[in-house]
């Protein structure tokens, strides 16, 4: 196929992604498992790249994790985004930068549904208003966050202090990615690169010097499944659907997990510490675990970050042999130290995981 | 009673989920959940397009629904553009609303997700917080989250959260106002109406199965059945 030709049809697989003044919308999972991550965001935005980007701390749950629990009834889910939408109108911001997967999705079918329902969205006006006296207006630009650090990323390698290659090799290091089922498989038009190409980690990558390892189990669900790890009696769903993409991508030897939605990062991570201690396998060499990066520790990390401000260490799959990989120096003593300086205890070590 | 199809039908993730399915299995070939479970969307969703009242009432009542993931990759390999996953959020929404929920063992979880991610929403303003996830129920999360939940305020400090605190950032206290226009939300779009449907035929249940029923909280035995109990009898 011509040059022109591939170009045209990629053009039907972008988004428009804002390119400044972000109203930002938090995590519960992220900031739970992931504060340092959503940290690192911010400080990447305003500090690195000199955005604008607003946080209103009247911005709750969207109630997704309930909504997909089939707990919070549709009209419900559509009002409370609806608030967070008059929040924004309030504050001036017409642009959303979204932490959560979930939440993601969340927006994009609300949106989707006022359009194809507009009689919905007239009842969302009138349920918040009569619940809240706010009004909205719906946004202009919906984007991840991680469409945001992916639109800026040659910016991010024009200032970066290392590249993602195996300083003793200087081969690129093996990545694999997982994106997470709700950015795109429910909206393709709303993932950069659709469901079927999706390009916002691979993308950051590439830019950053690694090489995307392809494998079979690349696109299959990390197993969250809400009620299928909410409930404790359901949990062998969830780790059996991790375990099967470990077992997929271990013979392609990857040096880290890059995924985009929290869930999911947290899952890779501690599925990874129960399978090395119902079955005593291990997976990666020398019994350490693949280590999972969001794609914020990973923005900070290429952009010279404290692994430890990032709260690498708060994984259970600990970072050390990756940032040895890397060249990235880091203090042994500052680990496991408070923000000002005083010593905290040491972590318990996994029976299974070399730590 | 209206026609349970009809009552399928009002609900807009049916309408927009479920066009003429042409019986591929496209949607059964790419799910986590029939992999693992007894599960077939496929059949599901062939069941309630005979419109056979008998069935989807059995349907209603079954593990079966319980059972799908929510992942969506349906949604993305549908020839047809159908969404199996958004017809069983329909089917579960009205299992609950007519109390049929309780019938099966998974359906009955809806209770203890009621009053954990439900209670979470409008006690905390979030489906879940770091504080929440209490190291016992979840030990699944190793060492190093029972460490982050001792070490809590020298760890979130560290890390740029802002535990507990009015204000912006990770982990804040949501306002009593900002609460309060949440629960408002949840009384005028039925959200509450819907929880309370919840916890009175999971009572009724509970008093068949011979538990004691606490009207409130997790620490109780019913909450714990439900929450650890698993036959078995689910997987292929």
């Amino acid at each position: 196929m011509r040059e022109e030709g591939k170009k045209q049809i990629w053009k039907d697989y972008q988004k428009e992604i804002a390119d400044d003044h972000f109203f930002y919308v938090r995590s519960c999972i992220r900031q739970s498992f992931f504060p340092g991550s959503e940290t690192a965001f911010i400080n990447i935005l305003r500090e690195e790249l000199g955005k604008d980007i607003y946080e209103h701390p009247d911005h709750t749950t969207c109630t997704g994790i309930g909504y997909h629990s089939d707990l919070v009834p549709f009209e419900t889910i559509m009002t409370v985004v609806a608030r967070h939408f008059a929040l924004a109108k309030e504050a001036g911001y017409k642009n959303f930068a979204i932490s959560c997967v979930t939440s993601f999705g969340i927006y994009s079918e609300i949106i989707e549904t006022w359009k194809h329902f507009p009689e919905t969205l007239e009842k969302t006006r009138e349920n918040l208003y009569k619940a809240t006296k706010r009004e909205f207006d719906i946004p202009e630009n919906i984007a991840h966050a991680s469409d945001i650090i992916y639109k800026f990323r040659n910016e991010i390698a024009q200032r970066a202090k290392i590249k993602l290659i195996n300083i003793k090799t200087g081969e690129p290091l093996n990545i694999v990615e997982h994106i997470g089922c709700h950015y795109s498989k429910m909206f393709p038009k709303y993932g950069q690169g659709g469901a079927e190409f999706p390009e916002v980690l691979a993308g950051m990558i590439d830019a950053w010097g690694g090489k995307v390892v392809d494998y079979p189990e690349r696109r299959h669900c990390c197993g969250f499944g809400f009620r299928q790890y909410l409930v404790q009696a359901n949990r062998g769903y969830s780790v059996a659907n991790s375990k099967k993409k470990f077992d997929s991508m271990e013979p392609y030897k990857p040096d880290f997990i890059l995924a985009n939605c929290p869930g999911c990062s947290m899952f890779m991570d501690k599925w990874q510490y129960t399978i090395s201690e119902m079955e005593g396998k291990t997976y990666a060499e020398n019994q350490q675990g693949i280590p999972v990066l969001t794609y914020e520790e990973l923005a900070g990390l290429v952009m010279g970050y404290n692994p430890w401000d990032l709260g690498l260490q708060y994984h259970q799959i600990q970072s050390e042999p990756l940032l040895r990989k890397l060249g990235i120096e880091f203090s042994v003593e500052d680990k496991y130290k408070t923000k000002d300086g005083r010593q905290m205890p040491i972590p318990e070590c996994p029976a299974n995981i070399n730590f | 009673m209206e026609k349970l199809y009809d009552l399928l039908l009002q609900d807009i993730r049916f309408e927009e989920g479920l066009n003429a399915c042409m019986n591929c299995g496209v949607c059964t070939a790419i799910c986590p959940a029939a992999e693992f479970y007894n599960y077939d969307p496929r059949e599901i969703v062939d069941t309630i397009q005979s419109k056979d009242e008998e069935k989807i009432e059995a349907l209603l009542r079954s593990e079966t629904i319980w059972y799908c993931g929510q992942c969506m990759s349906c949604k993305t390999r549908c020839p047809r553009g159908n969404t199996p996953a958004m017809v069983i959020m329909a089917l579960r929404t009205l299992s609950q609303k007519l109390g049929y929920f309780t019938d099966s063992e998974k359906g009955l979880q809806q209770f203890a997700l009621k009053r954990t991610i439900g209670e979470n929403i409008l006690k905390y303003g979030y489906c879940a917080a770091t504080y929440i996830v209490n190291p016992e129920l979840h030990p699944e999360q190793g060492p190093i989250w029972k460490y982050m939940i001792d070490n809590i305020d020298d760890v979130m400090e560290r890390l740029g959260a802002n535990l507990h605190k009015p204000g912006a950032g990770a982990l804040r206290r949501i306002s009593d106002e900002a609460l309060s226009e949440l629960k408002s939300i949840f009384d005028v779009t039925g959200a509450n109406d819907f929880y309370s449907e919840i916890e009175k035929h999971s009572e009724k249940k509970a008093h068949e199965l011979g538990f004691d029923y606490q009207k409130e909280g997790i620490n109780n035995e019913f909450f714990n059945h439900i929450f650890k109990f698993n036959s078995n009898n689910h997987s292929n």
